[in-house]
């Protein structure tokens, strides 16, 4: 029962209850983590693995000889690849950016009403809407601001040029869950934005946006550039609305990628797919590097 | 001061609400004017912000039911949702994609339950491991993680065809259950299920709670079953919704590997029966709303889906 025991004899059999449990827990608990490890490694490592591999290889077709080349990765951000990726880059910080804002607006006025139904459903529909993405959403905009939506054809809103399959179409439809999910993250933020603080000002007498300025913002800012990394992230990756949506009329990396994965383009080019697959990767790498430490910075003030 | 805090805003609310107009407050006291006359704009502000939000986002709802229900020409025509069920191919796609949801959420839970409750009883060095472990499938987008799936799935053919791997591959990607998705969803999950089981497990003692059941003589097992699982409903329930939503909308990786579940169905079917495609969708989002009511009911805490709305409440409880 000693501390020493366990030490002295980690592979000692099972004795008195509680010595053979502080015995059997050190290597028990890490076996218990094991399979997880494993299966990330497995089903996660190898294909990041073969789409870093591929990336920077090419396989001679006659010989089956193997070399480092760095064509792919240079031919991944040239001409059309190139356009792709702006094009992605471009929609994402443009959505992020309104649907940050927008985000922010609703979440303040529904932190700061004091209906609790209002509260709980706005929550509830955010938690439901943000996941509403992909195919189902992209359908929905369909029948409404299609072609022959409904709305398009009540409101005549051809006549005022819009058209669904454009970048702005795509803007309005990745607003749909963006927004949402900026309310998800930015509302408990806004929650922890105490009372307080403002009473404190205007006692100082500061005005309301004195107040925004110097306590609110600095305070809210590392939840605020997280949520807008976060929103950039989800847009970014994106495939199944503009799939379904717009084909292949706005330059997107995720279409141009399921286009090579697909074969609609010269064969040899699976591994510019690859190429493309990587950018991604360390677009989204980058994406998450800044939103981690930002995302534990805002905890410090909003507890 | 915290006493005393909680008073000024009653006494600002009240002032509001019983002389809206500000020029009746006096004029001598910078704090007293402002305070009546700050509360009406909010409301206003708040007021056409929710509005237009409700807009935004019942519009395309109510225009999708509109779409699905009204013929140009011929009336309201409930169509679209009788034909559903004799549609070809629309039970096996929603058979395979639920059962995908279902070997998905098992594999994830399976894997990931052990491993974190093992992380917070004697491995807390491996801990960080587990969690960037978990964290990093949020860096590879789904499209990025497909073409490495394909890769890997190319080599089977050519290089391992004589191997009795290679009936592994072939088993993987049979087209009646493909193994290979589900494997690929449980990546695509694991972030999701970490962050719902890590804040349901931050607001539990997992150590006094195992110690305690274990000094009453209950067996390892039973210390599982009905100790930490129980404590733990609301963050499965919470994870299970999200592995849900996830594989049941999941497009972009089965349509690449050639397979068929709900969301590629839906795409498949859109070009013949487009009044069709949007009942579907539109079903889609009210099981996926019925499905989250349910859940914030069986849990104590609505199991919000971003982990952000999970964690303050845990957090505070920690400080």
């Amino acid at each position: 029962m000693s501390p020493s025991t366990p030490a002295s004899h980690p592979e000692g059999t099972a004795g008195g209850s509680t010595t053979s449990r502080r015995r059997r827990r050190g290597p028990r608990t890490w076996l218990a983590a094991l399979p997880l490890l494993a299966f990330t490694g497995l089903c996660f490592g190898i294909p990041l693995g073969a789409i870093a591999f591929g990336a920077v290889t090419r396989t001679d077709p006659s010989s089956g000889a193997t070399r480092l080349t760095g064509e792919h990765l240079s031919r991944s951000l040239q001409g059309p690849y190139l356009d792709s990726l702006i094009g992605s880059v471009q929609l994402s910080a443009l959505t992020a950016l309104i649907g940050g804002v927008l985000g922010v607006l609703i979440a303040q006025a529904v932190v700061t009403s004091r209906s609790q139904a209002l509260r709980s459903a706005a929550l509830t529909a955010s938690g439901v809407l943000a996941n509403f993405g992909g195919v189902p959403l992209a359908f929905a905009f369909i029948a409404t601001v299609g072609i022959s939506g409904v709305v398009t054809q009540l409101a005549d809103l051809t006549g005022f040029g819009w058209n669904l399959y454009s970048f702005t179409g795509l803007t309005v439809v990745y607003l749909y869950f963006l927004i949402p999910l900026m309310v998800l993250v930015i509302a408990p933020a806004l929650d922890g934005l105490r009372p307080q603080w403002r009473e404190a000002a205007q006692n100082n007498g500061a005005t309301g946006r004195q107040f925004w300025r110097h306590v609110g913002l600095p305070v809210l800012a590392p939840s605020l550039l997280g949520g807008f990394v976060l929103l950039f992230g989800t847009a970014f990756a994106a495939h199944a609305t503009a799939a379904a949506l717009v084909g292949g009329s706005v330059p997107l990396v995720t279409l141009k990628i399921a286009d090579a994965l697909s074969g609609n383009v010269l064969t040899g080019q699976e591994n510019v797919a690859l190429a493309l697959g990587l950018d991604m990767i360390l677009i989204a790498g980058l994406v998450m590097a800044v939103y981690l430490p930002l995302q534990r910075r805002s905890a410090r003030w909003l507890r | 001061m915290a006493a005393m805090t909680p008073t000024p805003a009653p006494t600002a609310s009240d002032a509001a609400d019983t002389a809206p107009g500000s020029g009746a407050a006096p004029a001598g006291a910078t704090a007293r004017t402002r305070a009546p006359r700050r509360r009406p704009r909010p409301r206003v502000w708040r007021g056409a912000v929710l509005l237009l939000a409700g807009a935004y986002f019942l519009v395309p709802l109510l225009a999708s039911f509109v779409f699905t229900v009204h013929v140009p020409g011929q009336g309201i025509d409930f169509e679209a949702y009788t034909e559903l069920l004799a549609a070809d191919g629309f039970t096996e796609s929603m058979l395979l994609s639920l059962g995908l949801a279902a070997a998905t959420i098992a594999t994830s839970l399976l894997l990931a339950v052990p491993a974190l409750v093992a992380v917070r009883l004697g491995s807390p060095r491996l801990r960080p491991v587990v969690e960037v472990m978990c964290m990093l499938p949020l860096v590879v987008p789904p499209i990025a993680l497909v073409t490495g799936i394909t890769t890997v799935l190319r080599w089977g053919p050519e290089h391992l065809s004589r191997t009795p791997l290679y009936q592994t591959f072939l088993a993987v990607q049979d087209e009646r259950f493909p193994v290979v998705l589900v494997l690929a969803y449980t990546v695509l999950a694991l972030p999701f299920v970490y962050r719902s089981l890590d804040a349901g497990l931050r607001a539990v003692d997992v150590p006094t709670l195992v110690e305690a059941a274990r000094s009453c003589g209950a067996s390892w097992p039973y210390v599982v079953l009905r100790v930490l699982l129980p404590n733990l409903r609301a963050s499965l329930a919470g994870a299970a919704f999200l592995t849900l939503a996830l594989v049941l909308g999941e497009f972009t990786i089965a349509s690449l590997l050639g397979f068929r579940p709900f969301a590629v169905w839906i795409v498949t079917i859109s070009g013949a029966h487009a009044r069709m495609s949007v009942a579907v969708s539109i079903l889609s989002l009210l099981i996926t709303w019925l499905l989250l009511l349910l859940l914030s009911r069986a849990g104590t805490n609505p199991a919000t889906v971003s982990s952000a709305p999970r964690t303050s409440p845990t957090s505070r409880k920690e400080s």
